[in-house]
């Protein structure tokens, strides 16, 4: 073999390597987190409220965190839709397709999208003590909302794209009015708008930057917006920082519950994004 | 729809705005200058010297691209021009999947793999003693939660890159590596810097992964096997007294502005490099 067909070969070698490293990282997490928290695992963990004593290794669960979540997750997604649906329909229906200034209002949400969570946390603990909220459930909802606008605008931007100029066209040519327009555009996305909702949920379910000064947290669920509420990411953070064996075997099964919800919900965005694609003109 | 548009898009403005007008106050104690490269933190008698922190979230990122950029580089060469297009449909959704699991579950995988694994088979090879919290630990997990965004960026690049020009290199007789080296490469370099400021920018802010296996001690780190305290950890790690001591939420303010403003250039920089590549593959 000649240097060249060495050089090349080894070279392949490494990256099939590199590509096993990559690809295998996932199993190594997914399966560190299945090992370590399925022993701790038990119907208790999902169906109860932490008890007396909970957090020096007695009974209870973390059904606080796990519906405290899904409010918080649930209610910025759909707070993130009433904004983001409007928002790409304008950028898309309302402005010429080249426009500079839709263009540029892509990039903001590209740049939103980068912040990090922490600063959406920090800049909704300021928007709280501005109107004198505390940590409650709905602080939590306000800035889960701002980090998943970027995250639905963006998605639902790709989906409209999708849809053909022609089908536009032919509405607009039969007389329809532009909002009326973007009522068949809105027909035609619904798939990409389930998978902006579980792209959102996902995110909005496992972070923890941005509830960590908003939500507060509460060994109680929740009854009204204004009460404090627990997550479950806070949940495994807490458990886990907790000097007993116990709390820590909370916070492995605590971590395999939430890995679980989020495999699930980012394994069926895939699907749909696929799906979504297949018919794609 | 335009207030919401004209209102979301601002939201960019708003968050420095509202961020620099509450770090005004520590900024009126001390410079901009003394802030960032002092390394004395002393709350409780209003010294605020981020350079410790500053070198811990340096520390962590650099350890963090160092690790995946090659890693990456090599996978997307491989899935984008070596693997079989079965390969590739059975791989990429799990560099997705992997993009889904939240940060907090690679913090717990940092604690219950990657640190104690250093703290038994690495660092003892190197130091006297590591409890394998360190920025090492900080990189690792970092370096891994960067793996999808790279990767399926620096994709995307090597997508845009026209078949013909590949063909060319290769019909003249070069081998796929040298087509690469010689050609993908040097059309697709904006892209792959891109996607690493990107995801430069990523790691730089990331919170919770790291201050979970960082150690979080505000000293400047001098090895890998050193803690370090990245800024985003000092937020979140304080958000609790900063109440009650003066001036010290107007300083985590201000590091969280800090933190807004490198991510926003960073970000500002890398969009604008890739948009004019889609464009100019578009146009």
């Amino acid at each position: 073999m000649t240097k060249r067909k060495l050089e090349e070969l080894f070279i392949k070698i490494l990256m099939i390597l590199a590509t096993i490293v990559v690809v295998g990282s996932f199993f190594l997490i997914v399966g560190t987190i299945f090992s370590k928290g399925i022993p701790y695992m038990s119907w208790d963990m999902i169906s109860k409220i932490p008890g007396g004593g909970f957090y020096i290794g007695k009974e209870g669960g973390v059904l606080n965190a796990i519906i405290g979540s899904l409010y918080i997750a649930g209610g910025a997604t759909i707070l993130g839709l009433l904004i983001s649906i409007p928002v790409a329909l304008f950028i898309n229906m309302y402005m010429a397709s080249k426009n500079f200034i839709a263009n540029t209002f892509r990039l903001a949400f590209d740049v939103l999208f980068g912040i990090p969570s922490i600063v959406y946390g920090a800049f909704g603990f300021l928007i709280m003590v501005y109107f004198g909220l505390k940590a409650s459930l709905l602080g939590g909802i306000i800035a889960v909302t701002l980090l998943v606008i970027p995250i639905l605008v963006r998605t639902l931007d790709e989906v409209i794209q999708t849809v053909p100029g022609e089908l536009r066209d032919a509405a607009l040519s039969l007389g329809a009015t532009r909002w009326e327009t973007a009522k068949v555009v809105l027909r035609q996305i619904r798939p990409g708008i389930f998978t902006a909702i579980l792209l959102s949920f996902g995110r909005g379910i496992g972070d923890v930057a941005s509830v960590l000064f908003t939500a507060g947290f509460s060994d109680n669920i929740p009854t009204s917006l204004h009460e404090p509420a627990a997550t479950l990411p806070l949940a495994i953070f807490f458990q886990l920082s907790s000097p007993v064996e116990e709390v820590q075997g909370r916070a492995y099964a605590s971590a395999l519950i939430l890995t679980i919800v989020v495999l699930i919900i980012t394994v069926l965005s895939e699907i749909l994004i696929k799906k979504f694609s297949k018919h794609k003109i | 729809m335009l207030v919401f548009t004209l209102a979301s898009v601002s939201l960019v403005l708003v968050i420095g705005i509202g961020l620099y007008y509450q770090s005004l106050p520590v900024l009126a104690n001390s410079s901009w200058v003394h802030l960032l490269s002092s390394s004395i933190w002393k709350p409780m008698r209003g010294l605020f010297g981020f350079y410790p922190f500053i070198m811990g979230t340096l520390w962590v990122t650099g350890i963090s691209i160092i690790i995946a950029l090659p890693l990456c580089l090599l996978t997307s060469f491989y899935l984008s021009e070596y693997a079989h297009a079965k390969v590739k449909r059975v791989l990429i959704p799990f560099v997705n999947l992997l993009s889904g699991i939240p940060p907090v579950i690679f913090g717990v995988w940092g604690v219950l793999f990657i640190v104690p694994f250093i703290q038994t088979s690495i660092a003892p090879h190197f130091v006297d003693f590591s409890t394998g919290y360190s920025v090492l630990a900080g990189g690792i997990v970092l370096a891994v939660m960067i793996f999808p965004l790279l990767v399926s960026i620096v994709n995307q690049v090597l997508n845009t890159i026209p078949q013909e020009l590949k063909d060319a290199s290769l019909a003249l007789g070069a081998t796929r590596w040298e087509t690469i080296k010689k050609v993908t490469i040097r059309k697709a370099l904006p892209g792959i810097i891109a996607a690493t400021v990107l995801s430069i920018s990523r790691a730089f802010g990331e919170t919770i992964a790291v201050l979970m296996v960082c150690g979080n001690n505000a000293v400047v780190p001098h090895s890998v096997f050193d803690t370090g305290y990245p800024l985003p950890a000092l937020i979140a790690n304080n958000y609790g007294d900063m109440m009650s001591i003066p001036l010290y939420g107007s300083a985590l303010m201000f590091a969280a502005l800090l933190l807004f403003i490198i991510i926003l250039l960073f970000n500002l920089i890398s969009r604008i490099i890739l948009t004019r590549l889609e464009r100019n593959l578009a146009g």
